[in-house]
């Protein structure tokens, strides 16, 4: 019980000693490296969340980098095509939405293989977001970039600049917290908002048990596929919304590709988290600051060791396994995760 | 058929509108006819059984009425009023709960956010589950349903992890209540303590289907008994005017012979000699506690006992396999010599070279593989003999010709070893097990849950070739939930209680009742000590058992 | 009884599966704009139209039989290998390591010591993830792609600071000596003074990749490891019950499974590129997975899927060139062949089954 606890502070209690010990390293690059590693983490935190609702209820995900990447290249089309980066969000959500629907029929309703069913959305979006952009835009599979309003542009969080005299607590809120997109802080929200989602409401009861016992879901009269289909289509939207961060807030346009791997560093933060909101929370900031890290200092020099960026970059997988190795703190997945439901015959 | 006309039927039209009313129920799963035309009237404040052998199709007829499935043909009333049921929550609206044999239950919720799950009452969860927490409450008084409405469900006992289901049905305020094999799993004790709940119940005006394949249960408890046999209802009587001659008679449709015909037996030397086999498996649970016992050649132990009471484990680890993380200690001999039974030669390839023979409990998922062809199960376990090697290849043609051998030996059906082992029914399945185990001719036979969903005409045919093997001086181990099973094929009988061995007793010179006692855990000893983990309302009260038929 | 007859499963499933996938594919050319006919015989002269071009598809083609017999070899234990891709990348770092630093003074001897570094680098990255998952239950899929992305990242650094020769700024290692030069089959042609496939890189791989299928074929059905394998992928308290060690059986797969994705780097490492490039897979080892699906796990099958993606691969590249068609075209179209045969299997077994069901009863009747 008490390793238990232990456990669950253990990756806030990492986080925060990065944080302390980079600022007394190197303050005036640690500011701007955390700085960026809230930024980094923004995209990571959401499709975290997605997989989290998708998985929780005992439907596999690993399909977060196709959807994202999907939403990405529809969020900035059309946010460059209306000039509106808001318009740009709900065309990254629609993009991301078809693809959870893909999945949906494939992995709920026709009960196929959800793992497979991950991997073909990972490559239907990586070749059709290219397809499509160099159809419509002919620049090599880039969108052109955004500005203005097509971009989410930095807000000012209320009393920033007021506060911005008082010592630590001012100075981590107008210069760390404030100033980023409100992608930022709609996802930083919706990490209490899952959190109350799932334990304080009858969906998160049902999502919950759904993804642990769906016969116990079904004997209750609650439809088990409605409730698989809505969880799907809650992880859609999430992806959606990371997408069109990348894309028009973290940077202007859309370039092929351009997740790079977050899809899968947000399921292994999901992994990381065992499946909690508030955990999801601190494992994607734990991979935020990883990156941060690793684009503050390519090589980092410890004095005695070098670490090289690539090692930085891996970081997060190499965690993944070692928790998923079970050595600190085990990951249990919901338990039914990964298969269909089929009434017992 | 020459079949008693229904007694029901007629009678009662007149009367008052049925709890249930079922008419030309049919249900069909791919090719298999599940329910054919089924009529079935349950009248209201009663308790009626179902009874059928495993795969009669009595859980399917019941899951129909749930909601669970949808029928293909067939109308429902209740109360009088026609009813489409087309999912479970129109069931529960109709006032209908449900306890399956298999628990409906989120292991890592409470038992209040089971209870509350499907029936929350609005969005938020905080009102429901305080409402939940004062019904529990109640119903505990008035029904002696105690449980703790803040444990995990993977903390309860599995008897009270089945009141938690009985608690989601009145809660849901159920009025009819279908209970699927609910003794199955429970003690005698235990099972005592149920049917009183359920004669409360009755007593309160609820209707209480019962679904069972034993006949004491039928005959202690219900008014009426409805008998399903292959999928059609063969009548349905009164309990008070039928016996349990004719129910199983109805139940197998012919003159049922549950006395195995055997000799005396002839033990000769002792072949496996077992001290103090102690389990603890992964979690830390003490499955087998110290178990004693020896089996000689030419006789055949049976081990009675509820099952979850230790038996899996004990065969587990005598094939060779027991279950993963778990810590084993004690001896085993086998024929005067040691068996290895932590080390690296513990596994089950090298028991099976030792002589040990095992029919696994589960034959689907242990025993065959369903996917392999007949042929491809018949080497199962001993595809790495010799004769089945040509080279670094196996010779598939030595195998195919023993399948063919065997499967005419056992008379499988249909004989061609070919086919899939799922395209084979339960008792062919069973005869490709046994078949295979037997003409190995070990010194030692396994056998778990020997004629579990088997036809009766295959259970003969089996329980024969075991008795065959024990005069042709093997020693068997047999583990059956089945009393009767035990019985009627044992030379001596152990009794398993929470892993340990409570007595052994001869067939000829024990009474049901006392098996009962001992499978609770009462010895002659402690009778006025009740053993440890039997709070005092669940002891065992001494009624009159229904004799074997 | 089955619900349908087994040609049906076998074949007709597939098949229906496989023509659904490019249909829809169809559509996506005609939605941009494109004509899919026009695109199809594009395809068809540039890949199989010329020996040029079945050079190219068989070079393709050896690829994918190596990954999607890895594949396949854990798919039958109940595994999946996602991880082809990372131990392709591993199999050539063990190419190059044995080429590089041993002294081979011909292909002959070159080759098979070079398979033996190939398929035991890429052996030893599912060696991890296969503990894993038989000692502690981590789930493969996971480990195996997170995998991929170490894999990615060691050999970023490998070849950046260890084997990058001094003075390039390429982020590759130096050539093979020449002597390790594998025959092209053009070559081969030419000794018997036949001009065929010049300028392709098919090479004599792509007899070693014929013969691993017949040699997977024979492991699977015809030895007791294939059956230990096949029984653990069915049931695993089966395998305990027979004695069988998941563990061991588990562990032996993946070996197998990644000896096969590391084998591919004879073929694109050792054979083609002659050094070892960054990114030398080239998702190969993600279009194992669609070729051991739609091959329905069976060696036979993998080989005409891998011809199939290995025309599709060369097609697609023609119409790069000769159309204003993309060739991620080709990754849409792997996309649908993995989603219809591998997720949406049961869209078309369902309505198959209620049908030759009904046919029975009518035949009852």
């Amino acid at each position: 019980m008490k390793l238990g606890s232990l456990n669950e502070a253990l990756t806030p209690i990492l986080v925060l000693a990065i944080c302390v010990i980079w600022a007394m390293v190197d303050s005036g690059r640690a500011v701007q490296g955390i700085d960026s590693a809230l930024r980094l983490m923004t995209p990571l935190l959401l499709a975290c969340l997605a997989g989290l609702y998708s998985e929780r209820s005992g439907v596999f995900d690993i399909g977060l980098e196709g959807k994202m990447l999907m939403a990405a290249f529809s969020a900035a089309t059309v946010a460059y095509l209306t000039g509106s980066a808001w318009i740009g969000l709900l065309a990254g959500i629609a993009g991301s939405m078809a693809l959870s629907l893909i999945h949906g029929l494939a992995s709920i309703t026709f009960r196929g293989n959800q793992l497979i069913s991950g991997v073909a959305i990972n490559f239907l979006a990586s070749g059709l977001t290219v397809l499509l952009g160099i159809k419509i835009f002919q620049l090599g599979g880039r969108t052109p970039s955004l500005e203005g309003a097509a971009r989410f542009q930095p807000i000012e969080l209320p009393l920033a600049e007021t506060l911005r005299g008082v010592p630590v607590i001012g100075d981590l809120y107008s210069n760390l917290l404030s100033g980023h997109s409100i992608l930022v802080y709609i996802a930083l929200l919706l990490v209490p908002l899952t959190w109350w989602v799932l334990n304080r409401t009858r969906f998160g009861l049902r999502l919950r048990a759904v993804g642990e016992n769906p016969a116990s879901v079904d004997t209750a009269g609650v439809s088990v596929t409605r409730l698989r289909h809505a969880a799907i289509a809650i992880c859609g939207v999430l992806c959606g919304i990371a997408g069109a961060y990348l894309a028009t807030s973290l940077s202007a346009g859309f370039v092929k590709e351009m997740t790079a791997g977050r899809g899968f560093i947000a399921l292994a933060a999901l992994i990381f988290a065992k499946w909690r909101p508030w955990s999801a929370l601190f494992a994607t900031f734990l991979f935020g600051l990883l990156e941060a890290i690793a684009n503050q200092y390519p090589n980092l020099d410890l004095g005695f060791i070098t670490i090289p960026s690539m090692f930085m970059n891996a970081l997060p997988y190499i965690l993944t396994v070692i928790i998923l190795a079970g050595f600190v703190g085990r990951a249990i997945p919901p338990r039914a995760g990964g298969e269909p439901y089929v009434k017992e015959r | 058929m020459a079949e008693p006309a229904q007694h029901l039927g007629g009678r009662s039209a007149t009367a008052a509108p049925a709890a249930i009313e079922l008419t030309g129920i049919s249900k069909a799963f791919g090719p298999v006819q599940a329910n054919k035309d089924i009529d079935l009237r349950v009248e209201r404040g009663t308790i009626h059984g179902i009874i059928g052998e495993n795969g009669a199709g009595k859980s399917t007829l019941m899951s129909i009425l749930y909601g669970f499935y949808k029928p293909d043909s067939g109308t429902i009333e209740v109360n009088g009023q026609p009813l489409s049921i087309t999912d479970s929550m129109t069931a529960i609206r109709a006032g209908i709960g449900m306890v399956f044999q298999h628990f409906k239950l989120v292991q890592n919720f409470t038992v209040l956010e089971n209870i509350i799950l499907g029936a929350e009452d609005g969005r938020l969860l905080r009102p429901a589950l305080a409402k939940a927490r004062g019904v529990l409450r109640r119903l505990a008084e008035e029904y002696q349903l105690n449980v703790d409405p803040d444990e995990r469900i993977e903390e309860l006992s599995v008897g009270h992890q089945q009141r938690v289901e009985i608690l989601k049905a009145l809660y849901r305020q159920a009025d009819i209540l279908i209970l699927d094999e609910p003794t199955g799993v429970l003690t005698p004790a235990e099972a005592d303590h149920l049917f009183r709940i359920l004669e409360g119940l009755k007593a309160e005006g609820k209707t209480i289907i019962l679904i069972t394949h034993k006949l004491r249960e039928i005959m202690e408890i219900t008014d009426n008994v409805s008998v399903m046999r292959r999928g059609e209802m063969v009548a349905s009587v009164r309990t008070a005017e039928t016996s349990p001659e004719e129910l199983a008679e109805l139940m197998v449709g012919r003159k049922v012979l549950l006395n195995v015909e055997k000799g005396p037996a002839s033990p000769g030397a002792p072949v496996l000699e077992v001290r103090g086999l102690k389990m603890v498996d992964d979690e830390g649970v003490e499955r087998l506690r110290g178990i004693d016992f020896d089996i000689r050649a030419g006789e055949i132990l049976g081990i009675a006992g509820v099952s979850g009471n230790g038996q899996t484990q004990l065969l587990e680890l005598l094939g060779g396999y027991p279950e993963k993380g778990s810590t084993v200690s004690g001896t085993i001999h086998m024929n005067g010599e040691p068996l290895d039974v932590t080390g690296t030669r513990s596994d089950a390839r090298t028991r099976r070279k030792r002589g040990i023979g095992h029919v696994p409990e589960d034959r689907q998922t242990e025993g065959l593989i369903m996917d392999f062809t007949a042929w491809e199960n018949i080497a199962f376990g001993y595809h790495d003999k010799p004769e089945y090697q040509r080279g670094w290849l196996m010779d598939n043609d030595a195998i195919r010709r023993d399948a063919q051998k065997y499967m005419e030996d056992f008379d499988c059906r249909p004989r061609n070893c070919h086919l899939a082992a799922r395209n084979f029914s339960g008792g062919n399945q069973q005869k490709l097990v046994v078949a295979r185990e037997i003409e190995r001719n070990p010194d030692l036979l396994l056998i778990g849950q020997p004629t579990r969903g088997v036809d009766i005409g295959a259970i003969e045919f089996i329980h024969k070739r075991i008795v065959e093997l024990r005069d042709a001086g093997k020693a068997i181990l047999l583990v059956s939930v089945e009393l009767d099973e035990i019985l009627s094929l044992s030379d001596r009988i152990a009794v398993m209680f929470d892993g340990r061995i409570m007595g052994e007793r001869l067939p000829s010179e024990t009474t049901t009742g006392e098996l009962g006692l001992l499978m609770a855990g009462i010895t002659d000893t402690d009778r006025h000590d009740p053993a440890e983990g039997i709070p005092p309302e669940h002891q065992y009260v001494e009624t009159t058992p229904e004799e074997r038929v | 009884m089955d619900k349908m007859p087994k040609w049906a499963d076998v074949i007709l499933t597939p098949l229906i599966s496989v023509l659904l996938a490019f249909a829809i594919s169809a559509l996506v050319i005609l939605a941009i704009g494109e004509n899919p006919w026009m695109a199809l015989k594009t395809m068809v002269t540039g890949a199989l139209g010329s020996s040029y071009g079945w050079g190219f598809t068989l070079y393709y083609a050896t690829n994918f039989i190596f990954t999607g017999l890895a594949v396949m070899v854990a798919y039958h234990a109940s595994l999946f290998n996602i991880g082809g891709e990372g131990q392709a990348a591993m199999g050539g770092l063990g190419v190059a390591l044995v080429l590089l630093y041993l002294p081979l003074p011909h292909w002959l001897i070159a080759l098979p010591v070079a398979m033996i570094g190939a398929a035991a680098f890429g052996a030893a990255w599912a060696f991890i993830p296969a503990w894993l998952q038989a000692k502690r239950g981590s789930h493969i899929v996971i480990t195996t792609i997170m995998f991929n992305f170490i894999a990615a990242a060691l050999l970023n650094y490998v070849l950046v600071n260890l084997l990058r020769p001094v003075g390039s700024m390429d982020p590759a290692s130096a050539r093979f000596p020449d002597a390790t030069h594998l025959p092209k089959i053009t070559d081969l042609a030419a000794t018997f003074g036949m001009t065929w496939g010049e300028h392709t890189p098919v090479n004599v791989t792509f007899f070693i990749a014929v013969l691993a299928c017949f040699l997977t074929w024979l492991l699977i059905w015809r030895t007791r490891l294939g059956y230990e394998i096949r029984v653990l992928g069915r049931s695993e308290p089966g395998a305990l019950y027979a004695g069988i060690s998941p563990v061991k059986i588990t562990v032996l797969a993946m070996l197998i499974s990644g000896g096969f994705a590391g084998l591919m780097a004879i073929n694109n490492v050792m054979g083609e590129s002659e050094r070892l490039v960054l990114n030398a897979v080239e998702g190969a080892g993600f279009i194992g997975i669609a070729v051991a699906l739609m091959g329905r796990n069976h060696p036979f099958g993998v080989f005409l899927a891998a011809l199939l993606f290995g025309f599709l691969y060369q097609g697609g590249g023609e119409l790069a060139l000769w159309t204003s068609i993309p060739r991620e075209l080709i990754i849409v179209i792997q996309a649908l062949v993995i989603l219809f045969t591998g997720a949406l299997d049961n869209m078309v077994r369902m309505p198959l089954e209620r049908m030759f069901l009904s046919m029975r009863k009518r035949g009852d009747a």
